[in-house]
């Protein structure tokens, strides 16, 4: 596999703002990566740069196999973008824009954004100014899919979608997979990325604090166990938030105490057993929670609204 | 619930002073700064009645200059020149004023969905519409009562003061009201604000065509802004005029209040209808986009630049006229070498004129650059294989071919209308007129160049750009009356064009300030590819 998107160590500012902090992304070609974070991490600020649009401070950026500045134009070939915040220009059709926006980029597949409008329910005789947020989305999702990019950048684009149409976009991404594309997905919601994605990296204050399959991120995390036993549990003290009531036994275990846990519950007698892997939402929360002290997000987020004015 | 209609009205209206605490004050503080320059400098160069006398006889005979700044109804008192001279200009720039403060408040508030945050809390349907009308009349009660300060500060009579400060104030509020009406038609804050400005260009273009003589002062009355010069400030004051701007501002108002308990929040007057489902082959590059979004600005400038040359060029037959059977002007009219003398110095002011103007829409066409980096359209371009230089491209071609256009048009016009009401020669005329309004071609060029200067390197500041456009302007439209020193003068490129027809035409200041924009123009470019988008 080679790399379709590497960064390492970026670093942007506005002003006293330090949005990007030293950030890290890798992705692999042909994977959905999500790429996860709260409001104002500097997911947007991130895909800003990767599109050259935003010229970083410092650190290195890659992007199938170019620089984002540098080689802005013969990369925006290869790639299709979809904003958080679609806006349309209000004399334009959206069907216009659709095919603007795809021969911006090298053209477009007919075929495929019938298909498209039709399975998006969108009609493309609107005019910009009278789509609703949720439209707007939809043709920026069908302008992105309706061509043949090698790279498919998502800054959250399923904000404003309802969740008919969030199950269609999920059919699109695995096609775009399936047909050999990279998609880099910005989200913060859980399930999308859950769904979704091959790989995860989950950003805070302009760094990357984790990434890896999803796999590989819960083995880091631990499992809930919740059992009913035969006699008096044990109190293992490799167990986490553990709580007995009676004979029952809630805790969480780290993955490599899973099978020791087990054994001591099999020991006394088990009556009923429920084990749940961490979801991601449980690792994503750990990790917010565990240092909110580093930096409220929402000061971030204002900040760097307030540079992209 | 029109019990509730206003509830609210209080808070829009300090949050709308809030929100213009810089430019409300700037445009107030321009108006009567200009007021008062302008009586300080009559002071200082017409000190004696007789010689106000002497300089009032000879621009009351002088046609041109009465289509452009309105007769002079007494020339004895510096009141009565002040009036005179700013009368017109402040007129406007009470009606630009108000026009553009209510369309912010209204129709551009809610095209960004702002309106309906609001409209949404517990605010009566027409509150914002009445808020921004209040701030209009706030803004207009100010410049009145500021304009009236400084002319009783330059020791003039209270009732001429008076008198002018409350018909610039009047002719403001008509506007405001006419805004409000045209906020509730059109569905764009753009849209809205072409419509009263379109409004105001006609009351100005009805108002030169009954002062620049030959019997048709009635059409002046058609005009408020002829209202405003009827006022007579310092020269028996006709205070019942002042009826006329505001009974017309209350009527517009009434209209608007109706409208706009008729609408939907977010519609216009007009039904929209559907586009095409795909676009046309040819809108496949970043300079076809930037055509469809800025034909429609440049056909309406075409279209008011059609009929203003159309009218200027036909009242040309008047001014000579006049000369004929005024002594006082014969002497001049010798001195700037005969009628034809007169005729081409006329013509040449027009020409200037007109180029200023088109430097407004170069400058406005230059700005759109901003308009859609801010307001998010530029990136989804950019995303696409599209570098900057060809986006920005795209748009600049307008500034650049069609302010070119533009004065083609008004230069064409203005001398078919010139033949024609001369019974002279047409070709040689449209050939003369064509020469004089794209002669103005380089200044209009720098002052764009200016603002893409301000856009690509400090790109918070675009709105200077069109300070550019504010000095180069006054300088070369105050400057010569004010006596400013030469190098005052030379600082506006439109000081150094040639004064055509009738003048020589010499290139090196063309070329000097043509290559000026080039510079600026790509200082601002090189900005633009280097600094951060969005």
């Amino acid at each position: 596999m080679t790399t379709a998107i590497s960064v390492s160590g970026l670093v942007k500012t506005f002003g006293r703002t330090r949005a990007l902090d030293g950030l890290d992304l890798t992705v692999e070609q042909g994977e959905v990566h999500g790429f996860l974070g709260p409001n104002g991490s500097g997911k947007s600020t991130t895909i800003r740069v990767l599109l050259g649009l935003l010229r970083a401070d410092s650190g290195t950026a890659t992007l199938l196999g170019g620089d984002p500045w540098r080689d802005a134009v013969p990369l925006h070939r290869r790639l299709a973008y979809v904003p958080g915040d679609v806006t349309l220009w209000r004399n334009l059709s959206g069907g216009e824009a659709i095919d603007l926006l795809g021969r911006l980029r090298g053209g477009l597949d007919p075929a495929r954004r019938a298909a498209l409008l039709e399975r998006f329910e969108l009609d493309p005789t609107k005019k910009g100014r009278s789509y609703s947020k949720g439209n707007r989305q939809k043709v920026a999702l069908v302008a992105a899919f309706a061509g043949d990019a090698d790279l498919l950048i998502l800054d959250e684009p399923t904000s404003g979608l309802d969740p008919l149409m969030e199950e269609v976009f999920r059919e699109c991404v695995a096609e775009a997979r399936d047909r050999g594309a990279t998609v880099l997905l910005s989200s913060h919601i859980l399930s999308e990325v859950e769904a979704l994605c091959d790989r995860v990296s989950i950003i805070r204050a302009g760094r990357t604090v984790e990434t890896g399959t999803l796999a590989e991120l819960r083995h880091l995390t631990r499992t809930s166990v919740d059992a009913e036993l035969a006699g008096p549990p044990p109190r293992p003290a490799y167990a986490h938030d553990l709580t007995v009531d009676g004979n029952r036994l809630r805790c969480h275990v780290d993955t490599e105490n899973l099978g020791t846990l087990l054994a001591e519950l099999t020991a006394v007698g088990v009556r009923s057993l429920t084990s749940r892997p961490p979801t991601l939402e449980e690792l994503f929360l750990r990790h917010y929670e565990s240092d909110t002290e580093a930096g409220p997000a929402t000061g971030t987020d204002a900040a760097s609204e307030a540079a992209a004015r | 619930m029109s019990g509730y209609a206003l509830t609210g009205t209080g808070t829009l209206y300090r949050l709308a002073l809030r929100r213009d605490r810089i430019a409300l004050p700037v445009w107030v503080y321009i108006g009567t700064g200009m007021v008062a320059s302008t009586a300080f400098s009559f002071r200082k160069l017409y000190g004696d009645e007789a010689s106000r006398r002497t300089f009032a006889a000879g621009i009351d005979g002088n046609g041109s200059l009465r289509a452009l700044y309105g007769p002079i109804f007494d020339g004895s008192t510096i009141g009565g020149l002040t009036a005179w001279r700013m009368g017109v200009f402040g007129a406007v720039l009470a009606a630009l004023m108000s026009t553009l403060l209510v369309v912010r408040h209204t129709r551009a508030e809610e095209e960004d969905g702002r309106l309906e945050l609001v409209g949404a809390g517990a605010v009566g349907r027409r509150a914002p519409l009445t808020a921004a009308l209040a701030t209009a009349l706030t803004a207009d009660a100010a410049l009145a009562a500021l304009v009236t300060a400084v002319l009783l500060a330059a020791g003039q009579s209270l009732a001429g003061a008076l008198a002018f400060g409350l018909a610039l104030g009047a002719t403001g509020l008509f506007f405001a009201a006419l805004a409000a009406v045209t906020a509730q038609v059109a569905e764009t804050g753009r849209a809205a604000n072409g419509l009263a400005g379109a409004a105001i260009g006609l009351a100005f273009v009805l108002r030169a065509v009954g002062d620049s003589g030959s019997g048709t002062g009635w059409v002046s009355w058609l005009s408020p802004i002829g209202w405003s010069e009827q006022v007579r400030p310092f020269a028996g004051e006709r205070w019942w005029v002042l009826a006329l701007p505001l009974a017309g501002a209350a009527l517009l108002t009434l209209l608007a209040r109706t409208l706009v308990e008729h609408r939907d929040l977010g519609a216009g007057m007009l039904a929209q209808r559907p586009g095409p489902a795909t676009a046309a082959p040819r809108l496949a590059s970043a300079a076809a986009l930037a055509a469809r979004l800025q034909r429609g600005a440049l056909i309406g400038w075409a279209l008011a630049f059609a009929v203003g040359g159309a009218v200027f060029g036909g009242v040309a037959k008047g001014v000579v006229d006049l000369v004929g059977d005024n002594r006082q002007m014969a002497d001049l009219m010798a001195r700037l070498g005969g009628q034809q003398g007169v005729l081409n110095s006329y013509l040449s002011t027009i020409a200037g004129v007109f180029g200023m103007i088109a430097a407004v829409y170069a400058v406005q066409s230059v700005l759109r650059l901003r308009a859609e980096e801010a307001g998010g359209r530029a990136e989804p371009v950019l995303a696409g294989a599209v570098s900057r230089l060809r986006w920005a491209g795209g748009h600049l071609l307008f500034p650049l071919l069609g302010s070119a256009v533009l004065l083609a048009v008004v230069g064409a016009t203005a001398g078919l209308t010139q033949g024609a009401a001369l019974g002279s020669g047409t070709g040689q005329a449209v050939g003369r007129m064509l020469g004089a309004t794209l002669v103005q071609l380089p200044a209009v060029w720098l002052t764009a160049a200016v603002a893409l200067a301000v856009y690509g390197l400090l790109p918070r500041w675009t709105a200077a750009g069109w300070a550019g456009f504010g000095v180069f302007v006054l300088i070369a439209w105050l400057g010569p009356i004010l006596q400013l020193p030469q190098w005052v003068l030379d600082l506006s490129p439109f000081t150094h064009l040639p004064h055509l027809p009738g003048g020589t035409l010499t290139a090196a200041p063309l070329l000097g300030i043509t290559a000026l924009a080039a510079v600026a123009a790509l200082a601002g470019l090189a900005g633009l590819r280097r600094r951060d988008l969005g």
